[in-house]
C-alpha cells in the first residue's frame, strides 16, 4: 500500500484520484465525490507528517467507499431512490477503522440498489461500465468498487458481499476481491441485506493490500452480535499442501476458457508441487435455491424499515398511512428489489414457511456440512467465481433466473460462511475480458487464504 | 375440573367458561432491550429515549441486554418454570408507524422460559405454557387530521407470559391477574405499575355447553391494565357468549376491545382479517446460551415468593389479612425479615397504621430496617411504650426528619418511654405520698375509698411526666398503702 509520506503527500495522493474519477465519470462509477472533506483531511495527515507525528496504516490512501456504508460524508443511498437525502449521523465500524488508520474517501460507489443485483444495473442511478469493455457490465452489485480499483482510481474500495456482490465484479474488472468468513468483519452500519450471509470486503490490486486492510479491519465489535472474536491477526500461519477442484463445476454451463484458466492454474500449482485433489460436493447443487429463498426472506424483513415515516423519500402523492407505504415504497425501490421483497414474503408466509424457508434452512446445514467434509481433504479449493466474463449491458436485465444463475458459484460459500478470494486469472482471447477464479477456504482461515494467493500468482 | 364453574344460560342450560391469558410485563431494566439507551421514558420528550437501533436507522444492529435475560430467568423461576438452556429470537413482521424496523423482535420458535404454573390464593394452580422475550412498539396519538408517532416505548423489554386454559370464571381470572402481577413485584422484574402500563393482560375467553368434549370459539380482549377489567371483561364475554349461543347463533373468533366506562367489549377485527406476521428467525441476534451456573448464579438471592410467605405465616398471621398485606411485597419482605414473636403486632401497625396513612405508598418503598422494628416491638411487650406511643414511635421512623436515628432514641426524644425501673418509681411515689396534699386521699384509701387511688395514679404520672408505667405505678401504691 503507497501511503503518504514526506515525498509523498496526502494531498497529492488524493488529488490524483479525485482526477482520475473525473476522468473515468463516463463509467458511471460514483454516486458522490468527496472532494472538499477529503482534501481537507489530506490536509491534516500532510501536517502531522511535517510534524513528524505517527500516522495510520493507511496514512492519506485516498478509496472508494460503496454506497452502502454509512458515514457522515455524503448521503448513504444503498444507490436507492428510498434512501435519497438520508445522510447519516452514525458511521460504519468498518468505515470508522480505516480512517482511524488515516484513509480518505474520496467518494462513494455506484452499486445494484440495496446490493440486489450481479451487474450494477439495478442501480437507481444507472449501470456502471466494465474496467476493460464499456459496453459490458461491471459485475455487482459491488460494481463501482470493482471498477474504481480496476482502473487505478484508488488503491482499494469498500465492498459487501452477500452471493457474491465482492467476487464477481472483482473478476469481471481483474483485481482481488475477498469475501471474508462470515463475522470477521463488522456489518454494524451496513445497510443490511441478508443479514446471515451479508459480508463486509475490499477490492485491491494485491494480495498484500487486502492482508493490510483485513488486519485493519477486521475483530469482534459490541455493535455487531455476529461478529467473531479476533482471530484474524492473531492467525498462526499454516501452508498448504492439497488444492481440491470441485467436479461438478466442470461442465459445459462454464465458459470454456474459464474452464481453461482454471486448469492452467491448477498445473501451475502442481508444478509447484502441490496435491491437486478432486473433490465431489453434491450439497452445493441445492446452494443457488436455497440462497434464493433465504436471502429474499431476509431482504424482505430487512426492507421493511424503509416505510418513508422516519428518513428517505416519503411518495409526494401520500395522503395517509396506506399510501405513504404503498406510494413511498412503489416508487423508492427498484424492480429487483420488490421481486426479492415479494419472493420473501411469499416464502415467510404462513402455510409456506415450512415449505420453503425452513427446507431451505435445512438445506444450508447440509451445504454447511459438505464445505466442512472438502476441508478434511484439502487445504483450499480453486473454483470459478462465475460462469462467463463480463457479460454485454442489457443482456440479462429482462432474463432474472439468468440474471441469478450468475451467483451459482458463489452463493454457496455465502451460505456456509467460508472466506472466498477472487484472483485475476488471465483474459479471454478474443474480448481481452478478465477472468477470475476464487480460493476457497474453510471459516477463518482467511489470513493464510490470502498468503496462498500469492502461490497462485502467474511468474 | 374437580369443582363446577359453569354458569346458567336463561334456559336453564349450563355452560362452561374457559379462559387463557396472555400477560405482557414491562421489565425495570436500567436500558432498552436492544440498546443502551435510557429505558424510563415517564416524563420525558417524546422521541428523546431512542437511539439510531431503536429508530431502525439502516444498518443498526440489536444488542441485547443481559439484564433483561436475567429478569427472565427470575420471572420464569417466580413462575415455577423450566428456564430453556438455548432461547432464539424471531422477527414477527408487520407495518404501523409504532414499529419502526417493521418487526418486532419477539421469541416465537424457542421462548426462553419454558412450562410452569402459578397457584392463587385459593391453592389452585394455573399452568404457564410459556413465557418469551420481545421488544415493545413505540406510542401514536391520532389527531383530526394526522398522527404523531413517540418511540419513547420501542424495545423496552417486555416478557408475555402465556398461560394454559385453565381459567374457568371471572373470579380466577382476577385472581390470576393480581397473582402475576404480584410474583413479577416480589421477582423484582417490574415496577408493577399498571396505570402505566407496566403490565397489560389480553384475556381470551370462550363457552362451550356443559360436558362439551371440543372448547368453543374463543374472543381475545386486548389490553386490558387493571385485575377488575380483566374480571369485569371476562364477565361480560361469558354473559355475551352465552347469549350468542342462546340466540342459536355462533361466536366469531375475533378481537375485541374494552371500554371501562361502559363495561362492555365490541368487535374490532375478525380472524378472516388477522395479520399474517411472516415470521422468521432473527438472524442478528445468535441464540442464547445460559449454563446452570448462570441460573444458579441468578437465583441464589431469590426473594421468597407469596406461596412461601402463605406457607411461612399460615399460623400467625390469618389469611384475610395475609391476602392484604400480600398485595405489598415490601412489608412481606419486612415481614419476613424480622422476629417470628413480633409478627402479630407488626401485622396490626402495618395493616391498621401503615396503610392508613396518606403517605404509605411513599413510605412502603423506604421501611424502617427490621432492627428498628424488633425494638419497637420489644419496647412495646416490656411496656416501656404504650399501645399509644408505640404508634407514635412506629410512624415516627418513617419521618424523614427521624428514622435512622433508631427506635430507642426516638422514643426517649419524644419523652415517650414509660417509667417500669421499680426502685425509681417507687422513689417517685414516695415523693408523692410525702406530699401534704396527698395525706387526706391516702387516709381516705385506707378507709376503703378505692377510687381515689386514680387521683393518686394521677400524681404520681404528673410526678414523673408522664413517663411511669400506670399499672406498675398502681401496684405500688397498693403496697405501700397497704
Amino acid at each position: 500500500m503507497r501511503i503518504a509520506d514526506k515525498n509523498h503527500s496526502a494531498v497529492e495522493m488524493v488529488q490524483e484520484a479525485l482526477n482520475k474519477a473525473e476522468h473515468f465519470s463516463d463509467h458511471y462509477i460514483f454516486t458522490y465525490i468527496n472532494t472538499e472533506n477529503a482534501l481537507k483531511k489530506a490536509k491534516e495527515i500532510d501536517e502531522k507528517i511535517a510534524r513528524g507525528e505517527k500516522v495510520g496504516r493507511l496514512a492519506g490512501v485516498p478509496y472508494a467507499l460503496k454506497d452502502n456504508f454509512l458515514s457522515p460524508e455524503g448521503e448513504t443511498t444503498a444507490s436507492a431512490h428510498i434512501l435519497e437525502g438520508f445522510t447519516s449521523p452514525v458511521t460504519a465500524t468498518a468505515v470508522q477503522k480505516l480512517e482511524d488508520e488515516g484513509a480518505i474517501m474520496i467518494g462513494r460507489t455506484n452499486m445494484d440498489a440495496f446490493a440486489h443485483g450481479s451487474s450494477t444495473e439495478n442501480s437507481y442511478y444507472g449501470p456502471t461500465l466494465n474496467a476493460y469493455d464499456t459496453e459490458r457490465v461491471a459485475g455487482g452489485s459491488s460494481g463501482g468498487s470493482a471498477v474504481a480499483v480496476a482502473l487505478g482510481i484508488v488503491q482499494f474500495a469498500t465492498g459487501t458481499d452477500t452471493g457474491g456482490s465482492i467476487r464477481q465484479p472483482a473478476s469481471f474488472n481483474g483485481v482481488y476481491g475477498f469475501k471474508p468468513t462470515y463475522g470477521t468483519i463488522s456489518r454494524y452500519g451496513v445497510v443490511a441485506m441478508a443479514s446471515s450471509t451479508d459480508c463486509i470486503g475490499f477490492f485491491t490490486q494485491t494480495p498484500e493490500d487486502m492482508d493490510l486492510l483485513m488486519s485493519i479491519a477486521s475483530g469482534q465489535d459490541r455493535n455487531d452480535l455476529t461478529t467473531l472474536p479476533d482471530y484474524y491477526v492473531n492467525t498462526e500461519s499454516k501452508s498448504a499442501k492439497r488444492v481440491g477442484v470441485i467436479k461438478d463445476f466442470d461442465n459445459e454451463s462454464v465458459d470454456e476458457e474459464i474452464r481453461d484458466a482454471l486448469r492452467q492454474k491448477t498445473e501451475m500449482l502442481e508444478k509447484k508441487g502441490y496435491e491437486i485433489v478432486e473433490l465431489e460436493m453434491p450439497a452445493l447443487k441445492y446452494a443457488l435455491a436455497a440462497y434464493y429463498i433465504i436471502v429474499p426472506a431476509e431482504v424482505a424483513s430487512n426492507l421493511s424499515r424503509y416505510d418513508g415515516i422516519r428518513y428517505g423519500l416519503r411518495s409526494e402523492k401520500a395522503t395517509d398511512i396506506e399510501t405513504i407505504y404503498n406510494d413511498t415504497r412503489n416508487e423508492g425501490f427498484m424492480p429487483e428489489n420488490k421481486r426479492r421483497i415479494m419472493i420473501g414474503n411469499f416464502v415467510l408466509s404462513s402455510g409456506f414457511y415450512d415449505a420453503y424457508f425452513l427446507k431451505a434452512a435445512k438445506a444450508r446445514t447440509l451445504i454447511v456440512e459438505e464445505y466442512e467434509k472438502a476441508f478434511q481433504k484439502c487445504d483450499y479449493i480453486l473454483t470459478p467465481v462465475s460462469p462467463n466474463p463480463a457479460f454485454k449491458l442489457g443482456e440479462k436485465v429482462n432474463d432474472p433466473v439468468a440474471m441469478y444463475l450468475e451467483d451459482v458459484m458463489s452463493v454457496s460459500l455465502n451460505l456456509a460462511g467460508v472466506p472466498g478470494l477472487a484472483i485475476p486469472a488471465g483474459k479471454t482471447r478474443e474480448d481481452n475480458l478478465p477472468i477470475g477464479l476464487q480460493i476457497v477456504g474453510p471459516r477463518r482461515s482467511d489470513k493464510n487464504l490470502l498468503a496462498f494467493a500469492k502461490e497462485c500468482i502467474d511468474e | 375440573m374437580a369443582e363446577d364453574y359453569s354458569v346458567t344460560g336463561k334456559d336453564g342450560k349450563k355452560y362452561t367458561p374457559t379462559i387463557g391469558i396472555e400477560c405482557h410485563v414491562q421489565l425495570r431494566t436500567k436500558t432498552k432491550l436492544f440498546s443502551e439507551v435510557d429505558n424510563d421514558a415517564r416524563g420525558k420528550e417524546p422521541n428523546s429515549c431512542v437511539s439510531p437501533v431503536d429508530y431502525a436507522l439502516p444498518g443498526m444492529l440489536p444488542r441485547l441486554n443481559g439484564r433483561a435475560i436475567k429478569f427472565a430467568v427470575r420471572a420464569g423461576r417466580a413462575m415455577n418454570c423450566e428456564i430453556n438452556p438455548e432461547s432464539r429470537f424471531d422477527r414477527k413482521h408487520y407495518f404501523y408507524p409504532d414499529s419502526p424496523k417493521g418487526y418486532q423482535i419477539t421469541q416465537f420458535y424457542h421462548p426462553i422460559i419454558g412450562a410452569g404454573y402459578v397457584e392463587l390464593s385459593s391453592g389452585r394452580k394455573i399452568r404457564i405454557e410459556h413465557a418469551h422475550m420481545e421488544g415493545d412498539a413505540g406510542k401514536l396519538t391520532h389527531y383530526a387530521t394526522y398522527s404523531l408517532v413517540d418511540l419513547n416505548r420501542v424495545d423496552t423489554p417486555l416478557i408475555e407470559i402465556v398461560s394454559m386454559p385453565d381459567i374457568h370464571s371471572a373470579q380466577d381470572a382476577h385472581d390470576y391477574a393480581k397473582e402475576l402481577w404480584r410474583l413479577m413485584c416480589y421477582a423484582g422484574v417490574t415496577y408493577g405499575d399498571l396505570y402505566n402500563g407496566n403490565m397489560r393482560f389480553d384475556v381470551n375467553t370462550s363457552v362451550a355447553p356443559e360436558g362439551a368434549e371440543e372448547l368453543g370459539t374463543r374472543t381475545e380482549v386486548k389490553n386490558l391494565n387493571s385485575f377488575r377489567s380483566v374480571e369485569r371483561a371476562v364477565e361480560y364475554e361469558i354473559k355475551r357468549q352465552i347469549q350468542v349461543l342462546e340466540a342459536g347463533e355462533k361466536v366469531k373468533q375475533e378481537t375485541r376491545g374494552w371500554n371501562d366506562a361502559t363495561g362492555q367489549t365490541t368487535a374490532q377485527r375478525s380472524k378472516e382479517e388477522a395479520k399474517d406476521y411472516r415470521y422468521m428467525p432473527e438472524p442478528d441476534i445468535p441464540p442464547v446460551h445460559l449454563t446452570e451456573e448462570f441460573i444458579e448464579n441468578e437465583l441464589k438471592d431469590f426473594p421468597l415468593m407469596p406461596a412461601d410467605y402463605r406457607e411461612k405465616f399460615r399460623d400467625t398471621i390469618k389469611d384475610d389479612l395475609l391476602e392484604i398485606l400480600l398485595d405489598y411485597p415490601t412489608l412481606m419482605k419486612k415481614l419476613g425479615d424480622m422476629d417470628e414473636k413480633h409478627i402479630t403486632l407488626m401485622v396490626n401497625l402495618f395493616t391498621s397504621v401503615l396503610l392508613a396513612e396518606e403517605k404509605s405508598a411513599e413510605y412502603l418503598n423506604d421501611l424502617p430496617s427490621a432492627k428498628d422494628l424488633n425494638e419497637l416491638a420489644e419496647m412495646n411487650e416490656k411496656k416501656e411504650l404504650s399501645s399509644t406511643a408505640t404508634k407514635e414511635v412506629f410512624l415516627k421512623l418513617f419521618d424523614p426528619q427521624m428514622k435512622g436515628r433508631g427506635t430507642k432514641n426516638i422514643a426517649k426524644e419524644l419523652g415517650l418511654i414509660q417509667e417500669n425501673d421499680l426502685g425509681a418509681l417507687e422513689q417517685i411515689v414516695d415523693t408523692v405520698l410525702a406530699k401534704p396534699e396527698t395525706k387526706k386521699a391516702q387516709e381516705d384509701y385506707r378507709a376503703g375509698e378505692e377510687k381515689v387511688l386514680g387521683f393518686l395514679i394521677g400524681q404520681v404520672m404528673k410526678e414523673s411526666h408522664g413517663k411511669a408505667n400506670p399499672s406498675a405505678v398502681q401496684q405500688i401504691l397498693r403496697e405501700k398503702l397497704k
